[in-house]
């Protein structure tokens, strides 16, 4: 088993598993939908309509685009199909994609909500700054779904980007809702697992940690962003006062007045910095919730691993009432045994009886298990390589982040240099 | 350009300008070719053409021309040659210097001793060369003393006299480094001032070896100035228009000072709560690094740009605190000497025009002349607005040059600052791009 101990993650990273899976990936790269079809999602459009409860509500909505790849390729200009979607929409899909495939780390969706806010930026979801920042991580969720190599083939999903009509309805047809785990038995086999693979108990700590990390990074740099907000704008009083004072000047009056233009703005310029930062941000919460998706398929691990070791469990104990039932030796405590004792022993008819149903119960138990342990390789299997494929491209997408957020810095350091050159060439001339 | 009184000793050089001509940087560099007998080529320089004396280039001296001028370039920004700002356009002959602080423990007291250093050709003072130590008490003498000698003319401020004890430490450097500045500052501006500079009691200061004060002076109080006692408003028939333009200037001016001094203590505030969020910033990038692998380095990297962020916006804060804010404050002080002057010249004027009314009563009465107080009186009001007018000129020179040398010096700051950062960040693009490459080739490998 590929994942037994972890040690094969380096061997795996490049989409090959160790027992010689490699022509399955292969193939998943070509079926990839990414590579026949381009999607964007181009627009977002306010609309108002009665939502559940037959209450007007105004909503948003995005256009996704997509078009034949291969179109572009031979040079015909097609047009896009195009199809409008709201956000419950997407969580729709979704929520669908995680109880279909719960071995694959789902990529996330843009944040419902406005969090993390600093105080200038608003938590309005109608904002439009807000709205362009969702398009864009609508667009990006599409694209990772399309290009997973898992996820790209679901029916639902091309369903979703091609075609308006009908498809909540087959989304609900699926019946995808009765996968869903109660809350209760995943929170349980947590505790109560007795052998869950050990990389995927470490992944699932490490999961933890990402979490933890990008949030309190997401809650830091929101700090930040208000305290230099704050000073930023604090030298527009210059440029009051400068002006001011420059009214009562002879000879530094010139020099004051321009020198007081270019503090106004200094303070103006933050604004435009820290739009640029939110998009930094946005790739910290993408990773925030990516850690979320990470952390369910490593529960789901314990979950399948916990049910096979029930199923087993189950196995043995009905063997076991089989054996004792067979050989009249009673090993275990049962109260069949104690009425035995009291009572008498039961009649051989009853006992052939009671052993013909045991040997059928025993019988489904082994199916149970045989099937349980095929749930529990899959996932095992799936989850894994998904896992190592998401880490690869949470390195790369990260590093690119924080290349990103370096680029942001510099650009506001250059533009600080050039507003205190301008304003010291003013004061040059006072 | 004229050049006077050459000595053997380069530094005592004097120079003198066209009137209204500013001490600029091509003059002093000039002067210095001039001075090591160079013949070093000349930028054109419209301002210069007459009475440049040097022409023709020789490539041998080029480099030396470079030193002069890197020298002076150094100079320029020193203490010392900040002087060379308020001259006025007279020749100087006096240069003084305030440093070397020291403690002294005495059973009565703690206090701070300054060191003055005095150089002249003036036949006034005996010797060329002066050095003496002195307390803040002294100068507080010769400031009063001055006042009392010459009530016309402006007397630059000092530092403020009294600090409450518990709240700022009389004895920490920096509280010792600003106070010492400002002495500096005051003491150069007396030197420098046409009549000041000839004042007995400088002399005294400059000179003795002790100080012989009446003792009752260092019983003054707070407000030991005499100036400020003077009451506000004096009827007076019509202020001249110019004096009360000199008035309205200082009002406003000193407003607007206020609210610089405003300004930059809630930017200082602001930075303050900025650095201390950069700094938990920094520690969450290095905490994540400890739980990867692959991003540890370049999230190691991040939280170091961002601590040497917190490193920059600390000196830019601390340069603004120790070298803006003193200044700002001493021009309020300075502001409110000015108003007192003009006080002063009201009185003098209501003194005259009382005098005159009665004079004239009088002589409609029995026909007596003009008695001679009366023009004594006039004699002495005039002379204090000739007085006055002349020392505003050179107060709003030196204003000027001040407060460009100030605001110049705060955006070179925040200049500095900036560009410490974008270097911490391009350095980092560079290390994380560096890792990108190799692993793209590892990976068509």
């Amino acid at each position: 088993m590929m994942a037994e101990n972890g040690k094969d993650e380096a061997a795996a990273s490049d989409g090959e598993s160790a027992d010689g899976s490699a022509s399955l990936t292969v193939e998943r790269r070509d079926s990839n939908l990414l590579r026949r079809m381009e999607i964007c999602v181009a627009e977002a459009e306010k609309r108002s309509g009665k939502n559940a409860i037959s209450m007007q509500e105004t909503f948003t909505v995005y256009l996704i685009e997509t078009r034949p790849a291969d179109a572009a390729a031979e040079g015909r200009v097609q047009p896009p199909e195009s199809v409008w979607r709201r956000y419950s929409e997407f969580e729709l899909l979704r929520a669908y994609l995680i109880l279909t495939y719960p071995f694959y780390v789902v990529p996330p969706l843009p944040e419902k909500r406005a969090e993390f806010v600093w105080h200038k930026l608003s938590a309005d979801n109608m904002d439009p700054d807000f709205v362009e920042r969702r398009r864009i991580g609508l667009e990006n969720f599409l694209l990772h779904v399309a290009s997973h190599p898992g996820l790209s083939n679901d029916k639902i999903l091309s369903h979703f980007l091609t075609e308006e009509n009908c498809w909540k309805e087959a989304v609900y047809e699926t019946g995808f809702q009765d996968k869903a785990d109660s809350r209760m038995r995943a929170f349980g086999a947590t505790f109560r697992v007795r052998s869950p693979q050990k990389c995927f108990i470490d992944m699932k700590q490490y999961s933890e940690e990402l979490q933890c990390h990008t949030s309190q990074l997401l809650r830091a740099r929101a700090r930040v962003a208000d305290r230099v907000y704050a000073v930023y704008k604090v030298h527009g009083n210059y440029g009051r006062v400068f002006s001011e004072w420059s009214g009562v000047e002879k000879v530094m009056g010139d020099g004051l007045q321009s020198a007081g233009h270019h503090m106004d703005s200094y303070a103006a310029s933050i604004e435009e910095i820290l739009e640029e930062e939110e998009h930094y941000a946005d790739q910290l919460k993408e990773y925030l919730c990516y850690a979320e998706a990470l952390r369910a398929v490593c529960r789901k691990h314990e979950l399948t691993q916990f049910e096979l070791e029930t199923a087993s469990q189950d196995l043995i104990s009905k063997k076991q009432q089989r054996d004792e039932l067979a050989t009249g030796m009673v090993r275990t405590f049962s109260f069949k045994g104690v009425t035995n004792k009291l009572f008498g022993q039961e009649a051989p008819e009853q006992r052939e009886a009671r052993l013909s149903m045991l040997d059928e119960l025993i019988a489904d138990a082994e199916d149970s298990v045989r099937a349980k342990a095929a749930e529990c390789e899959e996932h095992v299997q799936k989850a894994w390589a998904d896992i190592l494929r998401f880490k690869e491209e949470k390195d790369k997408d990260l590093r690119e982040a924080l290349l990103n957020y370096a680029a942001i810095q510099i650009n506001m350091c250059k533009k600080g240099i050039q507003v205190w050159s301008n304003t010291r060439e003013s004061f040059q001339k006072m | 350009m004229i050049v006077t009184g050459l000595k053997h000793e380069p530094m005592l050089c004097t120079l003198a300008a066209p009137k209204g001509h500013p001490i600029t940087n091509q003059l002093l560099s000039e002067l210095f070719l001039l001075l090591t007998a160079q013949i070093l080529p000349q930028p054109s320089d419209p301002e210069l053409t007459n009475g440049t004396l040097v022409d023709g280039s020789s490539p041998a001296s080029a480099s030396s021309t470079s030193a002069l001028l890197s020298r002076l370039q150094v100079e320029e920004n020193s203490e010392a040659d900040a002087a060379e700002l308020y001259a006025s356009t007279e020749t100087r002959d006096l240069f003084v210097t305030v440093d070397d602080p020291k403690k002294h423990v005495s059973t009565m007291e703690t206090y701070i001793t300054y060191r003055v250093s005095t150089k002249t050709t003036r036949i006034e003072f005996d010797l060329p060369e002066y050095c003496v130590r002195r307390r803040y008490q002294d100068f507080d003498w010769l400031r009063v003393k001055l006042e009392e000698t010459q009530p016309t003319n402006l007397i630059p401020p000092l530092p403020e006299k009294f600090v409450m004890k518990g709240v700022v430490d009389r004895f920490s450097e920096e509280f010792v480094e600003t106070r010492m500045k400002a002495l500096d500052k005051f003491l150069k501006r007396v030197a420098d001032h046409p009549v000041l500079s000839f004042n007995p009691h400088l002399n005294a200061f400059l000179t003795a070896k002790d100080l012989n004060k009446r003792q009752g002076l260092a019983l003054l109080t707070k407000m030991g100035e005499s100036v400020k006692h003077v009451a506000g408003g004096y009827k007076l028939r019509a202020r001249p228009p110019e004096f009360n333009a000199m008035g309205e200037y200082l009002d406003t001016f000193s407003q607007k000072l206020g609210t610089i001094d405003r300004i930059a203590q809630r930017i200082l505030r602001e930075q303050s709560e900025y650095l201390t969020e950069l700094r938990e910033y920094a520690s969450v990038y290095s905490s994540w690094a400890g739980s990867e692998d692959e991003l540890q380095r370049p999230l190691e990297g991040v939280a170091g740009c961002v601590t040497t962020c917190c490193g920059a916006l600390e000196d830019l804060s601390e340069n603004m605190s120790q070298d803006f804010l003193p200044v700002l404050r001493e021009y309020v002080l300075y502001t409110e000497t000015m108003k007192n002057v003009l006080r002063k010249r009201d009185q003098s004027q209501a003194e005259y025009e009382g005098r005159l009314e009665a004079a004239v009563l009088r002589r409609q009465e029995d026909r007596t002349p003009m008695p001679l107080e009366v023009e004594k009186c006039q004699d002495k009001m005039e002379c204090f607005n000739a007085d006055l007018k002349a020392d505003w000129e050179r107060w709003q020179c030196n204003k000027r040059q001040d407060f460009k040398q100030l605001l110049i010096g705060m955006a070179d700051k925040n200049i500095n600052y900036y560009e410490k950062c974008q270097t911490a960040w391009e350095s980092l693009v560079t290390v994380l791009q560096e890792k990108q490459t190799e692993d793209k080739t590892s990976e068509t490998n």
